[in-house]
């Protein structure tokens, strides 16, 4: 298939846009300013001997410029987005209204006490809400981010270790099938790391995590349900495990979203938790917004959470700032400016209390269901990594293309030209040629179907080994062909700059 | 000696005396797809066997480079930041990754010859 060229460079109504420095007219403006009055200068030999090289556009122009940027986004209100791992499913606006009401948008952390008790309420409810659903003796509300809440978990654990004696405790044990994350936490928190292999069938394997455990581990780290989308039914004795040999047991809680309201992490004897409310609780994220990972904790940790933390006196709630004082008198100190993502907060007590616990149970039992549903018809052409079923990620091999000269990155292009974003590829890194697919519970049937005939459509089509070079040219619809992904990291271009001597072209080329 | 010897993680080491010089094979390049970013160690550095040593990132993932034997680093690969393709081109020779110095050469014993390496990746890629 050739594509004709067009004289503009737009393709149909997909429209090309330049950078707004490259659309610059001198002079051009969309208010009328008036002229500066005469002032004495004062600036010395400092003044501007050049122009600032602000792009000068009319009203029109930029509404279009930015409008134009905004239609080449691909997001969750666009279309399908089963990015695995990632939970890209839909935010209700609900959310997005209460986050919105002057009592919540426009107060300051800098304001007193008195006069923000409604927010401080508000994460209090939250910390309650996500101590129920866990079981966990505490949790601490200020971490930024799912890792910021893994580092949170980990200066918990060293902070414990320290105060036990036990600070010669120095190496961390990761699986393979942990989130990538995992292993630069415990770096980052100075730890040594050492992977545990996974067994045959996607999970932990017990008896490599037995050989690894000694009086220098600190800390076990396990992604349940893991990257696999499996959930890691040795849990408990895992635990056992774990703190037979004097070391803490962290449970990345990034797919909290397949369990919420089905188990209490309590119960399968995790010391810490970070829970990712922008996936879990439902806020945009991914270029869409902050997120936040308030992390539980176990009676054990507890007392060395962070601060700040929300205390309750009677009816009224009061901010510990400082580590070493009341309730944070063990605390390792902060790690995060002001209370938190605080605007996270109230979109994930917003959804809560909308879906109530039989809405978060039905939640987490329809990513589920939504996830074997993608297992079971794709399986027909494609091949599962491993034997079903899956939790709320299915994962395929690249076993489907052995022979046809097809990979799973050519896959993923041409389900570009299908109208859909390509799922997670190449990992988990367990699995060869990993497509991983996470349909969340907010998709519909019909979605799904939609989708997955697409989907066999191509392995079929890759399968009858003619269509080779038409998979090789994806994606041949998209506003761009296939970038050269290579070249773009090994060799870099970083800065835009001015074509000299022309203030209003761009080097294009350097652009592109 | 002079010989190459192969880990299961798709090292090679070529022995020369005391001295051993370290790369990943011509499988785990074509596994890895286009690299992109290498990083060496630093002469002196002691690794030990099946320990980290290097790393290596390709448009599909970032693994680490484990030293086949432990030992202490003599050189690494200067070259090889500055142009990472060349481990596609060249794995098991221009794109060596560091020389080391070996503390214990009975190590060499546990890894693989050519023969052993070419039989257990035709196994994987069965």
């Amino acid at each position: 298939m050739t594509m004709p060229t067009t004289a503009s460079g737009h393709r149909g109504l997909q429209l090309e846009q330049g950078l707004i420095f490259e659309q610059d007219t001198p002079g051009m403006t969309a208010v009328d300013l008036p002229q500066a009055p005469k002032v004495n200068e004062r600036l010395g030999g400092l003044k501007n001997t050049q122009p600032i090289g602000l792009p000068g556009l009319s009203e029109p122009d930029v509404v279009r410029h930015y409008t134009r940027l905004s239609q080449k986004n691909y997001s969750i209100d666009s279309g399908f987005y089963p990015l695995g791992s990632c939970t890209m499913k839909h935010n209700p606006r609900l959310n997005e209204k209460m986050a919105r009401l002057p009592g919540f948008a426009d107060i300051h952390p800098f304001q007193p006490v008195s006069t923000v008790q409604g927010a401080l309420e508000l994460i209090d409810t939250c910390a309650t809400w996500l101590k129920e659903l866990t079981g966990m003796a505490a949790v601490a509300m200020s971490p930024a981010a799912g890792a910021h809440g893994e580092l949170c978990g980990l200066m918990c654990i060293r902070s414990a270790h320290e105060a036990s004696g036990q600070g010669h405790r120095k190496t961390v044990l990761v699986p393979e099938s942990a989130h990538g994350t995992n292993p630069a936490t415990a770096a980052l928190c100075g730890y040594a790391v050492e992977a545990i292999p996974a067994n045959a069938e996607g999970r932990v394997d017990i008896a490599a995590l037995k050989a690894h455990l000694r009086p220098e581990i600190a800390a076990v780290m396990i992604t349940n349900p893991n990257t696999c989308g499996l959930f890691e039914r040795d849990c408990i004795e895992i635990a056992k495990l774990i703190h037979d040999a004097g070391a803490y047991f962290y449970m990345d809680g990034a797919n909290f979203n397949a369990i919420v309201g089905r188990l209490r992490i309590a119960d399968l004897g995790v010391d810490a938790m970070h829970i990712n409310l922008h996936k879990t609780f439902s806020t945009p994220h991914g270029g869409g917004g902050p997120g936040a990972g308030p992390t539980v904790l176990s009676a054990k940790l507890a007392p060395f959470a962070p601060v700040p933390m929300v205390v309750r006196a009677g009816e009224r709630y009061d901010a510990e700032e400082r580590a070493g004082y009341g309730a944070a008198k063990q605390s390792y100190g902060r790690m995060k400016g002001y209370q938190g993502q605080f605007g996270v907060f109230v979109r994930a007590v917003a959804y809560m209390m909308a879906m109530g616990i039989d809405g978060l149970k039905q939640a987490s039992g329809d990513a589920v269901l939504n996830a074997n549903y993608l297992l079971a018809r794709l399986s027909a052409e494609l091949t599962p990594a491993f034997e079903g079923p899956c939790m709320h990620e299915a994962v395929f091999d690249d076993r489907f293309l052995k022979g046809t000269g097809v990979t799973t990155l050519d896959i993923a292009k041409a389900l570009i030209d299908e109208g859909y974003h390509p799922p997670t590829m190449y990992f988990p890194l367990v699995v060869h040629g990993a497509l991983l697919l996470e349909p969340t519970e907010t998709e519909s049937k019909a979605t799904l179907d939609q989708f997955i005939d697409s989907l066999l459509h191509l392995a079929r089509k890759a399968k009858s080994g003619t269509a080779e070079a038409a998979f090789k040219a994806a994606p041949q619809l998209a506003p761009r062909r296939r970038l050269d992904e290579t070249k773009a990291a090994r060799k870099p271009i970083l800065r835009w700059l001015p074509k000299s001597g022309d203030n209003g072209s761009a080097n294009r080329e350097a652009a592109e | 000696m002079g010989q190459k010897r192969f880990t299961k993680d798709h090292e090679w080491i070529k022995v020369e005396g005391q001295s051993g010089t370290v790369g990943i094979t011509q499988f785990a390049q074509g596994q890895l797809g286009d690299i992109v970013f290498v990083e060496v160690p630093t002469a002196g550095k002691v690794v030990k066997a099946g320990g980290e040593a290097a790393v290596v990132e390709s448009v599909k993932a970032a693994s680490e480079v484990y030293s086949p034997v432990s030992g202490t680093v003599k050189e690494g690969n200067a070259a090889l930041p500055l142009a990472p393709e060349t481990v596609n081109s060249d794995p098991e020779g221009a794109g060596w990754f560091f020389k080391i110095e070996i503390a214990d050469a009975k190590e060499l014993d546990g890894l693989m010859d050519q023969a052993a390496y070419d039989k257990f990746v035709a196994e994987l890629s069965a």
